[in-house]
């Protein structure tokens, strides 16, 4: 593996809602193979990045290429070409509650990529096996399955397609520490199996840690700090020392209203 | 101060325009999508099912009492200046021409139009449409277009058994109350009837069919902020749907007078 080819690279990235800047000019190359995590308070506009490179939102400014193709602005069969390079791990798991969890896993081989059900059934259940779940678990709907689950299911969703990029939305928010760590295990495993490259946004430190070899840290719109993940300790900035150590004193004031 | 009416008005003027741009923006993209493949058939026939099928006891019960007041109402009427004979001729034309289309349009609004709201809707905000587009999947082809044209395909059929079990209603009442012959009612019911009375009722459904839907999946679509806004979209796609259903049969009852 080339450790010098560039991934995902982002420059001049903005994006407002109304007034309000959520992303301010975001600089950011991921290479291939890499996991960057991305760092940052609620509201910090993290999920806005992701959308932004994902192309479910539109940047007002700046450019997103990927493998060096820029996707700014790109529709239609391009977009979907784009799009099947991408797996996507939503945060409250985002499962389509009237399929089942078969279906929902071999959704994008099925309707995108055009396999046969059959196989595309076979698909499914091995990637639910690589997520440590049963066959049984094909059968159930997404309602009938315990938080935890839903994100092994809509993990093995994001790798039906064999991506070559992953993201990660807070993907361990709401599950208990033991599960929490079992979901970073399965993530270290499935982008190393595949060989991806992977973006994550959490608050989770302990997450963090363990899922990355970078980090990134977004405050106020703007990257304010990143490095690998060993010198995040000794990265000597205020506001990364704040927040990864959970303190409500320092620069970071909490911020009250919404976006 | 005293132009405060008048910016009212304007800005209400204005806000009235927009809301007719995107939604005549969300109806374009909405056919151009649903002309191209794939074709989600699978979801085409379960929608059939859902507004056609589910729909037969509401419609068929509205267009039963309906038959039923029509023929004693205008009974009442008639009687006044001896025109008794009438009624089955009123009856069948008013059901055709005007009552069955509204009627079972009204309904379906209520049932069908809510329901994708609700459903669409929390898809938005519980970010599976985020998801679909993540799968390659345009939400535009797999959710809306399959939904528009099982109501454009569907409404017309339903409005022509509504017709038939409304004509069943006034014949009930016409037969055993008013003490109509049977067999003289039928034949007046079938002489005086014309081509262009069902067929007009027929194309009325078709519209109407699309208003539904469209306005179900329009604010399904761009429902924001949780429960409290997957409601408000849901109260609004009933609201407008029923108005423009109301609107259109008056214009393209004067587009059909014209000819």
């Amino acid at each position: 593996m080339n450790a010098a080819l560039t991934k995902i690279s982002l420059k001049g990235v903005r994006k407002s809602f109304g007034p309000k800047k959520v992303l301010d000019g975001i600089d950011v190359e991921v290479d291939a193979g890499q996991s960057l995590v991305i760092i940052g308070g609620s509201g910090s506009g993290k999920s806005v990045l992701l959308k932004c490179i994902l192309g479910l939102l539109r940047p007002e400014a700046g450019s997103v290429r990927i493998d060096g193709e820029e996707t700014v602005g790109i529709n239609g069969t391009d977009r979907a070409r784009v799009m099947k390079k991408f797996g996507m791990l939503f945060q409250g798991g985002a499962l389509f509650d009237s399929l089942r969890v078969w279906q929902n896993v071999a959704f994008g081989p099925i309707q995108a990529d055009g396999v046969p059900a059959p196989k595309a059934k076979e698909i499914a259940l091995a990637k639910l096996g690589a997520v440590g779940l049963p066959p049984e678990v094909g059968e159930l709907y997404p309602a009938e399955l315990s938080g935890g689950m839903q994100k092994r299911v809509s993990l093995a969703r994001a790798i039906a397609r064999e991506p070559e990029i992953i993201f990660f939305d807070e993907p361990t928010t709401g599950l208990d520490p033991i599960m929490a760590d079992v979901i970073n295990d399965l993530i270290v495993k499935c982008v190393r199996d595949l060989g991806a490259t992977a973006i994550s946004i959490t608050h989770d430190m302990a997450s963090a840690r363990k899922i990355s070899d970078r980090v990134a840290m977004i405050y106020e719109g703007k990257l304010i700090w990143q490095g690998a993940t060993a010198e995040i300790d000794q990265s000597n900035d205020p506001y990364v020392d704040q927040f990864i150590h959970g303190r409500a004193e320092g620069p970071i004031k909490m911020q009250v209203r919404k976006l | 101060m005293t132009l405060a009416p008048l910016t009212l008005l304007g800005r209400m003027t204005l806000a009235f325009m927009t809301l007719v741009g995107s939604v005549t923006m969300f109806a374009t993209q909405a056919v151009v999508q649903g002309f191209r493949p794939p074709y989600y058939r699978q979801q085409i026939v379960r929608q059939m099912l859902e507004i056609g099928y589910y729909s037969l006891p509401v419609v068929g019960l509205t267009a039963i009492f309906t038959g039923m007041v029509l023929a004693l109402q205008s009974y009442t009427g008639f009687a006044r200046f001896s025109a008794e004979a009438a009624i089955p001729q009123v009856v069948v034309v008013s059901l055709t021409r005007e009552l069955g289309p509204v009627l079972a349009g009204l309904m379906v609004a209520g049932r069908v139009g809510a329901a994708m709201a609700a459903e669409i809707g929390t898809m938005r905000v519980t970010e599976q449409i985020d998801a679909l587009t993540t799968l390659s999947t345009d939400p535009f082809r797999y959710l809306v277009a399959p939904r528009l044209i099982a109501a454009v395909l569907t409404l017309p059929l339903l409005v022509l058994v509504a017709d038939l079990i409304g004509v069943l209603g006034g014949y009930l009442v016409a037969v055993y109350k008013l003490d109509f012959n049977d067999l003289t009612y039928l034949k007046n019911t079938i002489d005086y009837l014309q081509f262009d009375d069902v067929f007009s009722g027929v194309v009325k459904a078709a519209v109407f069919g699309f208003l539904i839907a469209l306005m179900g999946c329009y604010q399904g679509y761009n429902s924001k902020g949780g429960a409290q806004g997957v409601g408000a979209a849901t109260t609004a796609a009933v609201v407008s749907a029923s108005i423009l259903i109301l609107t259109f049969n008056y214009f393209l009852t004067e587009a059909f007078f014209a000819r």
